[in-house]
């Protein structure tokens, strides 16, 4: 009986288009981004519902969780009251409408195809899954066959937190501690690792991954900080600059023996493909906590030297 | 039996679900809504839980449910807590605006 499953996926989809008109055109910029972070946590439903828990976790743990608090501590340090007015130039307006009438036929391109019955390419990660050292498609696909990708993508987010130390935030003002918030912090964060553990170890034969257990460990790191239970993350400690580095740094490292040594460059020796993807995941994973730890909650004294 | 003792939970689930809501929408101030919520919430959930559970196919998926619910109570409680001492401190702020020019 597929009616309700059609009535709900209906109303996820009217409800995506409502959060979404919110959150751009919300009143204030708080409601704006509370209307974001529910945009993607429905958005992350819908991914589930398509069968894709990779994207649904991604969503729900990046998309939603990670960037909604960044907007929500950005929001903190700026002057809430100094809202600007949007403005409405036609020109404005017609170049955003390009843009978006560019974008959809772009996206339509994309998905398109898929409605006229199965695609080459799953078959062919299929085929090669075997030689890729780990058993989970995505997996195989995000570190093996397009590694250069998640390389670059480590390289943006390295970008982003130099480019955070560059324009020095202010400091935002530490909301006051109480005792039922640190208690539950002491119970969630050791929690927070053991998912994100569960979820980088089950990443090479079933859906997570190191940007999922990233998010979540620093999801973690954040909040222990913002009970007051952790010292101030100071960049002038080297083992956090280490371990902001080490993630690209392996795998830079790898992919040139690769190219020097082995095969060409990001093409691991045939073998050692599996031990070497949970290396470079274990550290992307450090990298990539400590890199959304320091987004978050960096302050300037904790970001200069 | 089961099965009717489990649409007996969700349904009971669903009604304090659409209570919280409605109390969300129409209750006058914060606090009296973060009551509404927070207590639907942790009941209704529980209840569906319970539902669930009737339904479930092994110990396991029964057993995880149950935790989830557990998480679920306990942050839905900080996080209540949360808002209220955020509310709280802006009208204490607003009082003693008031109080400095009457």
């Amino acid at each position: 009986m597929p009616a309700p499953e059609l009535l709900l996926d209906l109303t996820l989809g009217a409800l995506l288009l409502i959060l979404a008109v919110a959150a751009l055109h919300g009143q204030r910029l708080y409601t704006g981004i509370i209307s974001f972070i529910a945009f993607g946590l429905l958005l992350a439903l819908v991914w589930a519902r398509f069968g894709a828990p990779d994207l649904a976790l991604a969503e729900a743990v990046i998309g939603a969780g990670l960037t909604g608090v960044l907007l929500l501590s950005a929001l903190g340090r700026s002057d809430s009251d100094s809202e600007p007015a949007p403005i409405r130039a036609p020109a404005r307006m017609l170049a955003a409408l390009l843009l978006g009438v560019l974008v959809l036929i772009l996206l339509l391109r994309a998905v398109l195809p898929l409605a006229q019955g199965p695609q080459p390419l799953p078959a062919l990660v299929a085929s090669q899954l075997e030689a890729s050292g780990v058993s989970h498609p995505v997996t195989a696909v995000l570190l093996n066959f397009r590694a250069w990708d998640t390389l670059l993508e480590l390289l943006v987010l390295l970008l982003a937190v130099l480019g955070v130390r560059q324009l020095r935030p202010s400091g935002q003002p530490q909301p006051g501690v109480w005792p039922l918030l640190q208690a539950w912090s002491r119970v969630l964060a050791p929690l927070s690792v053991l998912t994100a553990g569960y979820l980088l170890w089950r990443g090479s034969h079933a859906p997570g991954g190191a940007f999922q257990a990233g998010a979540l460990l620093a999801a973690g790191v954040v909040m222990l900080r913002l009970a007051g239970l952790l010292p101030e993350l100071r960049w002038a400690y080297w083992p956090l600059r280490a371990l902001v580095l080490i993630g690209l740094a392996l795998f830079l490292s790898i992919a040139a023996a690769g190219a020097w040594l082995g095969d060409g460059w990001l093409s691991y020796p045939p073998g050692w493909s599996g031990p070497l993807i949970l290396l470079i995941e274990v550290a992307a994973t450090l990298s990539i906590a400590a890199s959304l730890s320091l987004l978050v909650v960096g302050e300037r004294k904790e970001l200069e030297r | 039996m089961l099965a009717w003792l489990s649409g007996v939970a969700l349904v009971a689930g669903a009604f304090f679900f659409i209570a919280g809501t409605l109390g969300l929408l129409r209750f006058p101030d914060v606090y009296s809504r973060l009551h509404a919520v927070t207590k639907a919430d942790t009941l209704g959930l529980g209840l569906v839980v319970l539902g669930l559970c009737l339904r479930a196919p092994s110990w396991r998926a029964g057993l995880l449910m149950l935790l989830v619910w557990l998480l679920v109570m306990a942050s839905s409680t900080t996080a209540c807590q949360l808002l209220a001492r955020y509310q709280r401190e802006r009208d204490q702020l607003a009082e003693e605006d008031d109080n400095a020019s009457p």
